[in-house]
């Protein structure tokens, strides 16, 4: 049968990567920088993690070089569109393509390097007895999990009742005006970008470091980078809403191993179990999800006329006409 | 940005650089722009190979001579280019349009499992007359990559969702769809690959008539490469003299206008996503019948994603596609040999980024002045 705590489980491990590299998104984002390159940056960050952490022995160091890794990325993203003002959608791509060559190159031989340093496990005591919830939730988790648990409400917080936070969306929903109040709309682009860059960075190593260790050239991430910018508009560029997602994401991808397993599945005869090749269509259902819950949020928000940040994908340009 | 820096000003250099915004340009000016942006990206991914431990200056050589070295290997090059140039138009049509088909791959998947269907479900019997049969082919291609296309330009019609990722999530769907069948009903022999194409739907190659001139014996370049060339006029024409074409034109370029002129978006969305679907299929119907001769899981090392550097790098123009096509299909042919494997991939996103980057020197004029 489905062991559905094991799958929960590994829904939240897995949704950590998702929800690093979505919030990272949000960030740019809601200062009105579209970063499609998030696949590139997750998969340089997730093969620096594992270089270092192999080379060192030291995962944390790994972890720190991820994010340094992506990080320089995004900016080179960043002096393209902000200063340069290219199409963010091209230049996003480029990004990625910059990313995932750069860490084949890099990563050359890498996938024989063996088992490396890895990231520490921990159970919360006390929470992690709450039935069902603390197994799921609070025990024998990656110390990034917890991490990714802080980052959700701190993000929140920071965007919509900050001061810095105002500054952030102001720069992103009408430039012109936050230039007008004296707010630096180039250096807050640059920052959000980079914060970007760095969480994606971490959600690489989130992968290489903890919830599948190893370098696997580009099947590391295996398009986990473009759900996560998926998210982002399904989430309607909160981080509660992201974070939902992508536990929900990454329980999916579980629940799809785990349902070719047995051989009765309620009480009938498995087709997974007895015909593997219909296990493509097991595979094709993640991404069939996201399209799904794409027209689910896009729907939604036509209706509550929300949107995205209002400049977002317009690069600012100093003295001509805002919009 | 008109004010001079202040870094000069600091170090009192008695000139200051200018930046101002550029009125006009001369017609060749963009193109010169990017074959710069071309030079300076190679340059970058030489320092970047001499970091990594390589030998940059043997490596471009390398290249060039795999790629462009003798008549055998030119004819692999264009052999490359074929199925680029068609997804680089089908890139070009919908960017055109601002619209972000990133999903060529996925299309061009479609397209070859339409036009392998004929044979292989079959829809056509074997001994089929060759034209009939490819012609039949070449139909579903275009259908099935058409319909790989719709999907998301009706979602991005009707309810705006956004198509850059709706695209990127059906080119798994497609790879997965077509292993299903690879790997099951179509499998030869339990591989993951189906039985041999019949000859009458082996598009026409050039060694096919080695009989006649015997030089041509050995060079696979095929049919597709025509069909390619014709595509590219079809697509220009379409483009820049057809009415149609104004319409896509002017959404891409002001979308807002466009409504108030009465232009249907919903339906040119709809029906752009399509033929640039179809163009995509295309490639992939003359890639398993003038190449691979099989449906198989490997038969594109990402032509998909390549068509979107080679669209920008020929400005969207449907004619500059084609020389631009044989230097990436060059670039892949002789990329095949080198390592680390993922030199031709980065090289290719630096392209990218130089080509982008280097736009701005489209609408600004540095210049050197006297202070």
């Amino acid at each position: 049968m489905l062991d559905w705590t094991l799958i929960l489980h590994a829904g939240v491990a897995t949704g950590t990567i998702l929800l690093f590299a979505a919030i990272g998104e949000i960030f740019a984002e809601r200062a009105g920088v579209l970063n499609l390159g998030v696949e590139g940056m997750m998969l340089i960050g997730a093969m620096m993690a594992f270089k270092v952490a192999v080379a060192t022995g030291n995962p944390w160091l790994g972890v720190v070089t991820a994010m340094l890794a992506a990080g320089v990325l995004s900016l080179l993203h960043a002096i393209v569109t902000i200063h340069l003002q290219a199409d963010q959608v091209v230049s996003g791509l480029a990004t990625n393509f910059v990313g995932i060559g750069l860490s084949m190159v890099l990563g050359e031989g890498l996938s024989k390097a063996g088992a490396g340093a890895l990231l520490p496990s921990a159970s919360i005591p006390g929470l992690a007895a709450i039935p069902f919830l603390g197994p799921v939730l609070f025990a024998d988790h990656n110390i990034l999990v917890y991490l990714g648990y802080l980052l959700v409400p701190v993000a929140w917080y920071y965007i919509n009742f900050t001061r810095p936070g105002l500054h952030l969306r102001a720069v992103g929903e009408y430039p012109a005006a936050a230039d007008a109040l004296g707010i630096n709309v180039y250096r807050l682009r640059y920052l959000y970008v980079l914060t970007g860059g760095l969480l994606a960075g971490l959600g690489g190593a989130t992968i290489s470091l903890a919830v599948s260790p190893g370098w696997f050239s580009e099947l590391t991430t295996g398009g986990l980078g473009w759900v996560a910018v998926g998210l982002v508009i399904f989430a309607q560029w909160n981080p509660w809403r992201a974070a939902a997602g992508a536990y929900m994401f990454g329980a999916l991808r579980r629940l799809i191993l785990d349902l070719q397993g047995p051989q009765l599945l309620l009480g009938f005869a498995n087709p997974f179990f007895y015909m593997p090749r219909l296990g493509f269509f097991l595979q094709m259902l993640p991404w069939a999800v996201i399209i799904l819950i794409l027209v689910i949020g896009s729907r939604e928000a036509m209706r509550q006329r929300l949107g995205a940040p209002a400049a977002l994908g317009v690069p600012y340009i100093r003295g001509e006409r805002g919009k | 940005m008109t004010t001079a820096s202040k870094t000069t000003r600091r170090f009192l250099i008695p000139w200051t650089l200018r930046i101002e915004p550029r009125v006009d340009a001369p017609r060749w000016f963009s193109g010169a722009v990017s074959l710069g942006a071309l030079i300076v990206a190679f340059i970058i991914g030489g320092i970047i190979i001499k970091l990594a431990g390589g030998e940059p200056i043997r490596a471009y050589g390398h290249i060039l001579k795999a790629a462009f070295g003798n008549i055998g290997v030119i004819n692999d090059t264009l052999v490359k280019a074929t199925p680029l140039i068609l997804v680089g138009l089908a890139c070009a049509l919908a960017f055109r349009m601002k619209l972000w088909n990133i999903g060529a791959e996925g299309q061009f998947f479609l397209g070859a499992w339409g036009a392998s269907a004929i044979v292989l479900a079959p829809i056509l019997p074997r001994d089929t007359p060759p034209l009939i049969m490819l012609t039949v082919m070449a139909l579903a291609g275009f259908l099935f990559g058409a319909l790989w296309g719709f999907i998301p330009g009706y979602l991005k019609a009707r309810f705006n969702v956004n198509e850059i990722i709706t695209t990127l999530m059906l080119n798994y769907i497609a790879t997965s769809w077509v292993l299903f069948w690879v790997f099951g009903a179509w499998s030869e022999g339990g591989f993951q690959m189906s039985h041999v194409f019949p000859k009458s739907a082996w598009l026409p190659r050039l060694t096919d008539y080695a009989r006649q001139f015997p030089q041509l014996s050995g060079l696979t370049l095929h049919g597709g490469f025509i069909l390619s060339l014709a595509a590219a006029v079809v697509i220009w024409v379409i483009l820049k003299r057809s009415r149609w074409g104004y319409e896509i034109r002017l959404i891409g370029d002001n979308p807002r206008a466009a409504e108030y002129a009465g232009i249907p978006i919903v339906r040119n969305t709809v029906l752009v996503m399509m033929l640039s679907g179809g163009l995509a299929g295309l490639a992939g119907m003359s890639e398993v019948t003038g190449v691979v001769h099989r449906l198989q899981g490997a038969i594109s090392p990402g032509y998909g994603f390549t068509g979107i550097i080679i669209a920008w790098l020929a400005n969207l123009n449907p004619i500059a596609v084609v020389p631009v096509s044989v230097l990436f299909g060059g670039l892949i042919q002789a990329g095949r040999e080198i390592q680390p494997s993922g030199v031709p991939r980065m090289l290719q996103g630096i392209i990218l980024f130089c080509v982008i980057a280097s736009s701005i020197l489209l609408r600004y004029r540095v210049r050197i002045v006297r202070r």
